[in-house]
């Protein structure tokens, strides 16, 4: 990283590259690949912690954890396998335990990264709880690696539900479907996962529960959908079920497209799904939603998906649509953040210079350029 | 720009009545939570608005004069000490709850409303969980800067984990919207860098936080061992058999007694240890977790469990524990508090290692533990009047941080490092980490005039201002120096 700061010398931080989201833009100099950081430096089973190099693919570290029956509670959609636990942090990815147990930036306590100026520095600590120093842990979630490079995290590890039940309704008409979430969003229940399906003028909603008691649990949300008009069913073996959400927020042949809005904003985000044509997974008590476009492929496929993503930014006005999956000529055509501007885009600048001051560090892919 | 014309600036903008000036009612600023410090600024600024705040911290920009932003006053880390001869700015005005909106468990509101009365504003169906002890009075504005838990960290997280977005002016009078309502908004995790930067960074002028359903059921029960190993051993299987509790706490015998002293709550004071669990979550999930709780507590030798009936009851056990610091008074006339972490596994090696350092001092050592999160609250008590015991007790103070930092911990779990605990920050964090934390305040006040002289060991400066060289306001404040 020192050499590359020293000589100008492009870099991007690479996992397995399962995830090539982000501006295109020119190919850097070099790829600095993390597989040979692949170590789970420590399991601490009795602290719930773990410290982990960037380079494991995160089904391996899950399936230590498991041993001990933990979690981390982070399921992203995992290219077969294949993602590593750096590249869904520093790309902030996540998945429908979201719910109950927050994002990346909630899990990772601490990180150690390597800057473009040859420094190694450390944040946070490998205690759940720490307020020493500044959260820059925080900061390198979700950075995209253009602040630098994360080689060593810690992570709070959760208890491995032992079991789980899933309550399903099906509607087809988006506002009932989205009383019916709000219902069990709003209940006195503990959701471990609460997400919408919606493709072709029908859905359902899908609330899993884990603890003790995953059963129980399950028939009262059963109950709250029915009460909110839904009709619903209780699905006991449910991987599968789930696999499908996650398996949803990413495509490889169409366009996906993040949708970053609010809870009540669901009805609007299914019926914009429906105009554009596409299918959707979102977290119905987070507001976020994962839309799949699928139109023509080849050169009128671009044009079409241009068009077909500003039209879900007009009707989603102002909630921010950032585009992930997308074939490069596309992504080369759009702004793929639906960017911020002002202020809090020249602060983020200005955090840029100070942590890349040469501004080697996967330049362009990021908002606003960065 | 001289000092009279800074006041009669910051007269103009907030009005005569909220500029403090007359050096007794400024005493009322002179220390935060933590009176061991006190400085005195050189006027009290009292903005309504968060356009005021803005039109403030510009004068005191133009100026060149560093402020240091207060919220209630009742942080233990002397983060809001003022700068002397610098401004104070004090948010205890904006109390404005700016919108509820309960359909997206959102709530906006101005940085001098209390945490208390957030969760008041949408229950009893819904609550905003990070609940430290001073919760009655403390801001919310206060939290952001501390990053605050509470007693119920352990399973809902931190003030970090509930706020989505933030409205914050920079030392430059910069007003800038970070983050939202939404979450993911694309860009750097901004709101997450400002929380816990202890108002070095900015001062939070609206914040948007994310309010939760409250619990179908909460289960309380008080544990009594023998010693503190039973009760951490007991910890660490209700943790390891998949429970999180709401909250676990632990006392000694000598915070058993203080408490028992101060509140009448019932604990038996000659008990060596004293255990608290709560549960909260649905019915079903509750009283089958309950029963497992019971179950590890008797395996592990409890003398007694008492279980809270009712709400009353609840209250009463948890009386006693929040009495705890205050409690010190009944057995000592002076304490220090010490707000360390430790991974939880090392208990009985830290409290060993305490048991030694007490004896080798001469000094008493009480433990409150928020045992699910390692946080550890060791009192060093002490009788000031006596020759050289206060600066015994800072020493053993000191020595405590550096057997949990050792162990593998933290120097400060809610408390915040402000002026108290600077003089440790080097024995977490190296010169390249302390290098890292810098570049990010220089990002956000290359001006250094957001709170100087607070978190890091040795404050520096940005860089250098282009043109002759003049001392800068910070430097002759004696706050920091230049590399």
């Amino acid at each position: 990283m020192g050499a590359c700061g020293r000589d100008r010398t492009t870099l991007r931080p690479c996992g397995h590259g399962t995830k090539a989201w982000g501006r295109a833009g020119d190919d850097p100099d070099l790829e600095i690949g993390t597989d040979k950081l692949d170590s789970l430096i420590e399991h601490n089973a009795g602290d719930f912690t773990a410290v982990l190099q960037p380079g494991i693919p995160l089904a391996a570290a899950q399936a230590v954890f498991a041993e001990s029956d933990q979690m981390l509670a982070l399921d992203p959609p995992l290219a077969g396998e294949r993602a590593t636990v750096g590249g869904v942090v520093a790309s902030g990815d996540s998945g429908p335990l979201r719910h109950n147990f927050k994002s990346a930036r909630d899990l990772v306590l601490g990180v150690k990264v390597a800057l473009s100026d040859g420094i190694v520095a450390t944040a946070g600590s490998r205690v759940i709880k720490n307020v020493a120093g500044y959260d820059l842990a925080k900061l390198y979630t979700g950075s995209f690696g253009t602040l630098g490079l994360i080689v060593e995290m810690t992570v709070r590890l959760h208890p491995r539900p032992p079991g789980s039940a899933t309550a399903v309704g099906h509607a087809s008409d988006p506002e009932a479907l989205a009383a019916a979430a709000s219902a069990v969003a709003h209940a006195r229940l503990e959701s471990n996962s609460l997400d919408v399906f919606w493709g072709d003028g029908a859905g359902r909603l899908l609330a899993r529960y884990g603890g003790a008691e995953p059963g129980l649990q399950a028939e009262a949300a059963l109950r709250v959908m029915e009460d909110s008009g839904v009709e619903a069913e209780l699905i006991e073996a449910d991987a599968e079920l789930w696999e499908r959400q996650r398996n949803g927020q990413r495509s490889t042949e169409g366009v996906v497209v993040k949708v970053s809005a609010l809870p009540a904003a669901l009805p609007a985000v299914l019926r914009a799904v429906d105009e554009a044509g596409g299918t959707v997974v979102g977290r119905a008590g987070m507001g976020l939603s994962w839309i799949t476009l699928s139109g023509p492929a080849g050169e009128g496929g671009t044009d079409w998906a241009v068009g077909a993503i500003d039209g879900l930014r007009h009707r989603l006005d102002p909630y921010v649509c950032t585009v992930l999956d997308a074939p490069a000529e596309l992504r080369a055509e759009i702004d793929v953040w639906g960017e911020p501007e002002g202020p809090a885009l020249d602060l983020m600048r200005r955090v840029k210079e100070r942590f890349d001051p040469h501004n080697v560090c996967n330049p362009g892919v990021f908002v606003g350029g960065i | 720009m001289s000092s009279e014309d800074l006041i009669g600036r910051l007269k103009d903008i907030v009005g005569d009545e909220h500029v403090v000036t007359h050096p007794d009612a400024l005493r009322t600023y002179e220390s935060d939570g933590l009176t061991f410090y006190r400085a005195m600024p050189r006027a009290v600024a009292l903005p309504a608005t968060a356009d005021e705040v803005q039109k403030v911290v510009r004068a005191c920009f133009e100026a060149k004069v560093p402020w240091v932003a207060r919220g209630s006053g009742t942080g233990l880390s002397g983060g809001a000490l003022p700068v002397e001869e610098g401004i104070l700015i004090a948010l205890t005005r904006m109390r404005a709850v700016l919108d509820i909106d309960l359909a997206n468990q959102r709530m906006v509101v101005e940085p001098g409303v209390t945490n208390a009365d957030i969760s008041k504003a949408v229950g009893p169906d819904h609550f905003y969980p990070p609940d430290p002890s001073s919760q009655i009075v403390c801001s919310i504005g206060g939290n952001i800067s501390e990053n605050s838990g509470g007693a119920h960290c352990f399973k809902y997280g931190f003030t970090t984990n509930y706020v989505t977005g933030l409205e914050v002016v920079l030392s430059d009078g910069t007003m800038v919207t970070l983050g939202g309502k939404e979450l993911d908004r694309p860009g750097y995790d901004l709101v997450g860098a400002f929380i816990g930067s202890e108002g070095t960074l900015g001062i939070a002028t609206k914040i948007i936080v994310r309010i939760v359903p409250s619990p179908e059921d909460v289960r309380t029960l008080v544990a009594y061992f023998e010693d503190m190993q039973h009760a951490g051993q007991t910890v660490s299987d209700i943790v390891a058999a998949g429970v999180v509790p709401a909250a676990i706490e632990m006392m000694d015998n000598l915070s058993v007694r203080a408490c028992e002293e101060a509140t009448h709550a019932g604990y038996p004071v000659d008990t060596g240890a004293a255990l608290i669990v709560e549960l909260d979550g649905s019915e079903a999930e509750c009283k089958t977790r309950f029963e497992d709780v019971m179950e590890l507590c008797k395996r592990n030798d409890a003398t007694d469990i008492r279980t809270a009936g009712d709400d009353a009851e609840r209250q009463l056990i948890w009386k006693a524990r929040k009495a705890a610091f205050a409690a010190m008074g009944r057995i000592a006339h002076d304490y220090y508090v010490q707000d360390s972490v430790i991974p939880r596994t090392k208990l009985a090696e830290v409290l060993n290692r305490l048991d030694d350092l007490s004896d080798e001092y001469g000094l008493r050592i009480a433990n409150v533990f928020h045992a699910g999160d390692g946080n550890l609250h060791p009192l060093v008590l002490y009788d000031g009047r006596n020759e050289g015991e206060a600066e015994r007790a800072e020493e053993l103070s000191g020595e405590i941080v550096k057997v949990c930092v050792d162990a593998g911990g933290s120097i400060t779990g809610e408390h915040g490092v402000g002026v108290d605990k600077k003089k440790y920050m080097p024995s977490m964090f190296s010169e390249p980490d302390l290098d890292a934390f810098q570049r990010l305040r220089c990002a956000f006040d290359p001006s250094g005039y957001a709170n100087p002289g607070k978190v890091m060991p040795t404050p520096r400066l940005c860089g250098e201002v282009p043109g002759p060289y003049r001392r800068h306001p910070v430097e002759k404040a004696g706050l920091a120096e230049r590399f």
